[in-house]
């Protein structure tokens, strides 16, 4: 069997793990968020909190739950860093610097995990498995409950979805932030880590306490090593589509990711829970169909992706590859060119930014590959939780360009898409190619940020693209061959990540709010059907012109430059 | 005023809270559960896939090392001992930079472009080595023979594996260079080659410790 068709099956097989887990655990999630019911340890988290899980919220007060919590979550991670010089568990390892201390906690709160630091000499066991983990978890839950807040806006009223003790829910009320929190971290995102975990250590990934020991050599002398809690950093950092290595060479290294299974299990954990949530709407929604043609669009995207991906990289254009005699620069013999690109493609369409193979020695398309799949707004199938409501966003415009051709007032799944929607998601759309493209415009201009580059021309200009469009869509891959612990692109990725997070946010929960209040509209002759074949095809068409007429500029300075020299 | 600078301190207080809470559940408890799982049920993978030879530990089976003479004087990079197999080329390693009284070896890649000179020139360097090195009196390499994995750095620069085109490219010298026929050679490279994970994942692969640690033995019994 050649790589070609091995490529080819791993991705088959992969679909069809993915179809076989979407159903069931999309359906128990949509549950977890229905639920009338608290399971005994989450009282004890709610009292702990101080919190009323059963008070529905509106949307402003449901944004101030996630903002606080993020916030202090900042401020935590930030100090833990600055104080790891003197917490032990530390390895002796100093405090982080102020900025880069800020970038990570940004970093990791915004779910981007961009890493400017060297995980093997930077972070203790304290930071990374107390400090930076955990915000995979939370950090994931978050978007979740986001998420769910503006389906539950879709849904509502006209499906009773959570009620307490039989009082009927008003309208505009979103549910409680604190048990979507709570319920996402307990419910769904620690058992699955749990046992993913357990998985990835009967391969080969490391989970111990050891510190750095020496270990002996085949030539003689020794070498040191970390011992850490790997594997179960590395679980979730996959199922919550984080993406923070606990070393460098992040999935690429053999204790986070050792054999050819470990690769495509990975892969699964990134996608698992992007492609279920379209179920947990469709139930949620009251029409699975709904679901389905969400899942279909953003499926299309992936398959066309990787099938590009593994054409390109395969076909290995380029001079060091040509002399190399294939494209094996950065990336591992046991994973191969097929495995990579499939890893490559899912976790930038994902907000995952995880590698197992290093994207700048990609070929200049699979590195423009990479730059597009984030660009799109990470949908196809989108970070846990953030790539459900950027999708349905960019649903929101599709139907309103629909309704324009046809004249009539657009609607999606019963609500009217008047002009506060169409306003807030237009605002939507627009802040992160903004973020991306002043920065690195900034980038460029000043005379000193563009030291850091490895690589110069068309490449150089890619890794600051990459950096930026990475950072503003919390993805957190990198063309690593960018200095980035420097003050300037700490303190500008930090904002990028800050703002490309919690702005997009704030329009989600509003339009949450706003299609909440309305009442839903009957299905008539003349409604655009949501649920069919069309308009899978319609929304795709949407989300790669707007993308399209969005960074193409940019793009063409880049890789298009460098892949067609 | 007053109320809302009350409002939001108590909202801060509850997320601060929150985050204790959930600190302890996903920061604390998870991952100890998840460590006395591993160590219990899996303690030699849980520590690392140490192997040994000898009765000494020789490293780690998932882990990459170099096969180097030690250093001359006047050289800047180590010349590999020919004797025993070798792995890809490791140029994006690095050394710590800050905590240095640790002697950590940085995991990573080159992060060339496919365009980039250096790269480029690496790549060229190190096929020739290989041509150079695996040729002997009666085996000549050829540079088309030379597999991409040979000439490349991998991701992490620790990849443990080449592939099996590499390994075999080598059997010829290292037979010669441990007495060994190239029969016996052959046999224990096809004895540590691995297929693909159930015929279709990842690719054909050969573990470059394990097979010196074979080799060793095998010279020491003849």
């Amino acid at each position: 069997m050649g790589p070609v068709l091995a490529g080819v099956l791993q991705l088959l097989a992969l679909m069809a793990a993915l179809a076989l887990a979407c159903k069931p655990l999309g359906a128990y999630m949509a549950k977890v968020y229905t639920s009338d019911k608290h399971l005994r340890v989450e009282k004890w988290i709610y009292k702990g909190i101080g919190a009323d899980p059963d008070t529905e919220m509106r949307w402003p007060a449901y944004l101030r739950g996630v903002l606080a919590f993020s916030a202090v979550g900042v401020l935590f991670l930030y100090l833990l860093q600055r104080l790891q010089g003197h917490l032990p568990g530390s390895l002796g390892f100093a405090a982080i610097d102020p900025d880069q201390a800020f970038n990570t906690a940004v970093s990791f709160v915004t779910n981007t995990n961009w890493q400017s630091y060297y995980g093997e000499q930077a972070m203790g066991h304290v930071v990374q498995t107390a400090g930076l983990a955990v915000q995979n978890f939370v950090s994931a839950a978050v978007g979740m409950a986001v998420a769910v807040a503006l389906v539950r806006g879709f849904a509502l009223p006209h499906s009773r979805l959570r009620s307490s003790g039989g009082t009927p829910i008003r309208t505009g009320e979103l549910g409680n932030f604190w048990a979507d929190l709570v319920r996402g971290v307990v419910r769904i995102l620690v058992p699955l880590a749990a046992v993913a975990a357990v998985v990835l250590v009967a391969c080969g990934a490391i989970q111990n306490f050891s510190g750095i020991h020496e270990v002996g050599q085949f030539m003689g002398g020794t070498q040191e090593w970390n011992g850490g809690a790997v594997a179960s950093q590395e679980a979730i950092k996959e199922l919550g589509t984080n993406g923070g290595g606990y070393f460098n060479a992040n999935s690429s290294h053999p204790f986070e990711n050792p054999t050819p299974f470990t690769n495509l299990f990975e892969i699964f954990l990134i996608l698992l829970i992007p492609f279920s949530i379209t179920r947990t709407f469709g139930s949620m929604v009251g029409s699975v169909r709904q679901g389905y043609a969400i899942l279909a669009t953003m499926a299309t995207i992936w398959v066309g992706f990787v099938a590009l991906m593994m054409w390109t990289e395969f076909s290995h254009h380029g001079p060091a590859f040509e002399a190399a005699g294939g494209a094996y620069e950065g990336k591992e013999v046991r994973f191969g060119v097929g495995a990579s690109s499939i890893f490559a493609v899912s976790t930038t369409l994902t907000s995952t930014g995880a590698v197992d193979s290093f994207h700048s020695s990609f070929t200049g398309l699979g590195g423009g590959i990479t730059l597009l799949g984030m660009m799109l707004g990470e949908i196809a199938p989108g970070g846990v939780g953030s790539g459900l409501y950027g999708i349905l966003i960019l649903a929101v415009i599709a139907v309103f360009i629909a309704g324009l051709m046809v004249g009539r007032t657009p609607e999606y799944l019963g609500k009217k898409i008047g002009s506060r929607e169409i306003k807030l998601a237009a605002c939507y759309i627009l802040i992160t190619p903004a973020l991306v493209l002043v920065f690195t415009a900034c980038a460029m201009a000043l005379p000193t940020p563009a030291n850091s580059m490895t690589n110069s021309g068309a490449h150089g200009f890619s890794e600051i693209l990459y950096a930026y469009t990475s950072g503003a869509n919390n993805n957190g891959s990198a063309f690593a061959g960018l200095n980035a612990d420097t003050q300037w692109f700490n303190t500008t990725i930090g904002l990028a990540m800050l703002l490309g997070r919690f702005v997009p946010m704030v329009f989600v929960l509003a339009l949450a709010g706003s299609l909440a209040e309305q009442k839903p509209v009957p299905v008539t002759a003349g409604t655009l059907r949501t649920d069919k074949p069309l308009y899978t095809g319609l929304l795709v068409g949407t989300i790669i012109i707007i993308t399209g007429l969005t960074y193409f500029p940019a793009l063409a300075l880049g890789p298009l430059a460098e892949g067609l020299a | 005023m007053n109320n809302s600078v009350t409002n939001t301190a108590r909202l801060l207080g509850a997320g601060l809270r929150a985050l204790l809470v959930l600190t302890l559940v996903t920061g604390v408890l998870y991952p100890l559960v998840v460590t006395g799982i591993a160590q219990g049920l899996f303690p030699g993978r849980a520590n690392g896939s140490e192997i040994k030879a000898d009765g000494k530990v020789v490293g780690s089976s998932l882990i990459g090392q170099a096969y180097n003479l030690p250093p001359e004087e006047g050289r800047e990079t180590p010349a590999p001992d020919l004797k025993w197999f070798q792995g890809r080329p490791q140029n994006g390693l690095g050394t710590n930079s800050v905590n240095t009284r640790y002697k950590l070896v940085l995991s990573g890649a080159t992060n060339r472009s496919g365009d980039d000179e250096e790269l480029v020139q690496w790549v060229k360097d190190a096929k020739a080595a290989v041509v150079k090195d695996n040729s002997t009196d009666t085996y000549k390499v050829k540079p088309s023979q030379v597999p991409p994995d040979a000439v490349t750095s991998s991701g992490s620069g620790l990849d443990p594996d080449i592939s099996p085109r590499y390994a075999d490219l080598q059997v010829h010298r290292v037979a010669e260079r441990n007495g060994l026929s190239t029969a016996q050679v052959r046999k224990l490279v096809e004895e540590h080659t691995e297929g693909r994970t159930l015929g279709f994942m990842g690719e054909p692969r050969v573990n470059v410790l394990e097979l010196n640690v074979a080799l060793k033995e095998l010279t020491a019994k003849s």
